[in-house]
């Protein structure tokens, strides 16, 4: 069966310095996949390998059994994978629905019925459809961005750390969404802090750590998994 | 007061025409990361060409503008793909100095073409209006087109940006470039497009400085640094705050003359920048500096 994502052996980094030594992920139709791993660990530098943003060096990254590796991101967006990085992810002088806008901007036709799909999602934003989303706090402007991203309609999204600086409320909302939008029949990659509570909701989950794979498994395995909890999960 | 309100007057016309240029400096700062030089020399060649375009049908002063501006826009995007575009992934340093560069090019081709001579779109001088108000003003029609017809393409950039896809994409690009690339806005498509309105929007300033004055090769290039001073003083990177910074420092460069004389004008710019620069940087709007 050929997986929705599969990235197998990345290498790559900054100026000559890998920071991905082998790094392997895959991502099925269905599933919230989650990365977790200590800071500098290479967990957005793999997601940025994989959207085309970092030139991956060696290794594949492939999408729906096609090579994808180094494509540019239009290509990655017109394939329909969306991609909200960790930080800057909104248009901060454009209002919400300027924002949701762009994220359709390649798509052709009408986009107001996936607008509406995304208020429905996410009913705050068609309340602050007008205001600038710089001006928004941080769990909006989170919502936004993952607004954005879905605009596409993506197969495929990736999140990283959607959920960093959230209140324990919103962060449980927020997790509460990503399901949602798995149930909708996109593969979820996301990278998290929030270690086990995105664990917990995950149906597979990574540990990355120096740029490679330190351990694979369900997301509930990697819970019960002793060692892992010590080193990466503060107990 | 008659003098003051006189003063008014011109510094309106004069921020008129600084607006249309810094619009530009600062849209292709804010999406294309550097301080465009050849800027003045854009405005110059610009009217350059509606004053060819004039000459050669035969047609009245005013077509200089739209001929200007459509051939000006052509040559702006025509200088992108032969230099800039190739050049856009090193530092912006480079991109100045080449725009420097590109400026001394555009300056030389226009006395080579043109001559060093002034020239003018009309013959004769045109009468003022008086009116009877204040103890008497004069007012040129040519002002009063000059400012209506800023006012008006003012307007349109707004409706451009703020209603069509493509405007809104060179918003969301100097909003955060990274994200624009991310979310697959066409980088090169909105970068042309920013050369089209910067280039006919400096065209519409050289054609209005030619109205007002006359046209000579170093016209462009002498108004440089107050366009500059009016991005900088709206928030560098801020096309809304250029129109702003465009009144303000037209203004305090006409009324300077109250105070000193007139040669001191462009002085008056360059003092109002280098204070913007000490005390508030990021310019009267928050600009992307
Ligand atoms: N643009 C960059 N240029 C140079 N080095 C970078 C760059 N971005 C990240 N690095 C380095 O690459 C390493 C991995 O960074 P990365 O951002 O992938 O880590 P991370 O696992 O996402 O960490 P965090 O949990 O802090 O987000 C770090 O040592 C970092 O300093
Ligand atoms: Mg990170």
């Amino acid at each position: 069966m050929t997986m929705l994502l599969e990235a197998s052996g990345l290498y790559g980094g900054y100026g000559g310095v890998d920071i991905l030594n082998g790094t392997n992920l895959t991502v099925g139709d269905d599933e919230i996949v989650v990365i977790v791993g200590p800071n500098g660990a290479g967990k957005s530098t793999a997601m940025k390998a994989v959207f085309g943003l970092l030139h991956v060096r060696q290794g594949h990254v492939r999408y729906r059994g096609d090579d994808i590796t180094n494509a540019r991101p239009e290509q990655m967006v017109r394939r329909g994978i969306a991609y909200v990085p960790q930080e800057h992810n909104v248009f901060p002088s454009m209002s919400v629905r300027e924002n949701l806008e762009m994220g359709a901007y390649l798509m052709s036709g009408d986009i107001s019925a996936r607008m509406e799909r995304v208020f429905g999602l996410f009913p705050k934003l068609r309340e602050r459809r007008h205001q600038q989303a710089g001006l928004m706090s941080g769990g909006e402007r989170q919502m936004v961005a993952m607004g954005r991203a879905l605009m596409i309609e993506p197969s495929l999204l990736m999140l990283d750390e959607p959920t960093a600086g959230l209140s324990p409320l919103l962060i449980d909302e927020t997790f509460e969404r990503i399901r949602e939008i798995r149930d909708l029949g996109i593969g979820v990659l996301m990278v998290e802090q929030n270690a086990k509570q995105a664990l917990a909701i995950a149906d597979r989950g990574y540990v990355l750590a120096t740029g490679r794979n330190r351990y694979e498994d369900t997301g509930p395995n990697l819970l019960a998994n002793q060692e892992v909890a010590e080193m990466f999960l503060g107990g | 007061m008659n003098e003051i309100v006189q003063l008014l007057i011109y510094g309106v016309v004069l921020g008129s025409i600084l607006t249309m240029g810094a619009i530009g400096v600062s849209m292709i700062f804010g999406i294309l990361r550097f301080a465009h030089f050849a800027h003045g020399d854009f405005m110059t060649l610009g009217a350059y060409i509606g004053l060819a375009f004039i000459s050669a049908f035969g047609l009245s002063p005013w077509w200089a503008l739209p001929s200007g501006m459509i051939g000006m826009a052509a040559v702006a995007v025509l200088i992108d793909k032969v230099l800039y575009q190739r050049i856009r992934r090193t530092q912006p340093v480079i991109l100045l100095i080449s725009s420097f560069g590109m400026a001394l090019v555009i300056r030389a081709a226009v006395q080579l073409i043109w001559g060093s001579d002034n020239q003018s779109y009309a013959k004769g001088i045109q009468f003022p209006w008086r009116l009877d108000i204040l103890g008497g003003l004069r007012i040129k029609p040519d002002h009063v087109w000059i400012v209506l017809i800023a006012f008006a393409l003012v307007v349109a950039v707004h409706l451009f940006l703020t209603r069509t896809k493509m405007g809104k994409a060179m918003r969301a690009m100097s909003d955060n470039m990274d994200l624009a690339l991310i979310t697959g806005i066409p980088a090169e498509r909105v970068i042309t497009w920013t050369w089209v309105i910067g280039g006919g929007l400096a065209a519409a300033a050289g054609v209005f400085l030619g109205i007002d004055t006359r046209l000579y090769p170093v016209m462009g290039w002498t108004a440089l640094l107050p366009v500059f001073a009016a991005a900088i003083l709206g928030g560098i990177g801020r096309p809304y705050g250029a129109i702003a910074g465009g009144m303000v420092i037209g203004i305090a460069m006409e009324m300077s003359t109250l105070v000193i004389p007139a040669a001191y004008k462009p002085a008056v710019a360059f003092a109002i920048m280098v204070v913007m620069l000490v005390v508030r940087p990021q310019g009267l709007f928050k600009g992307t500096l």
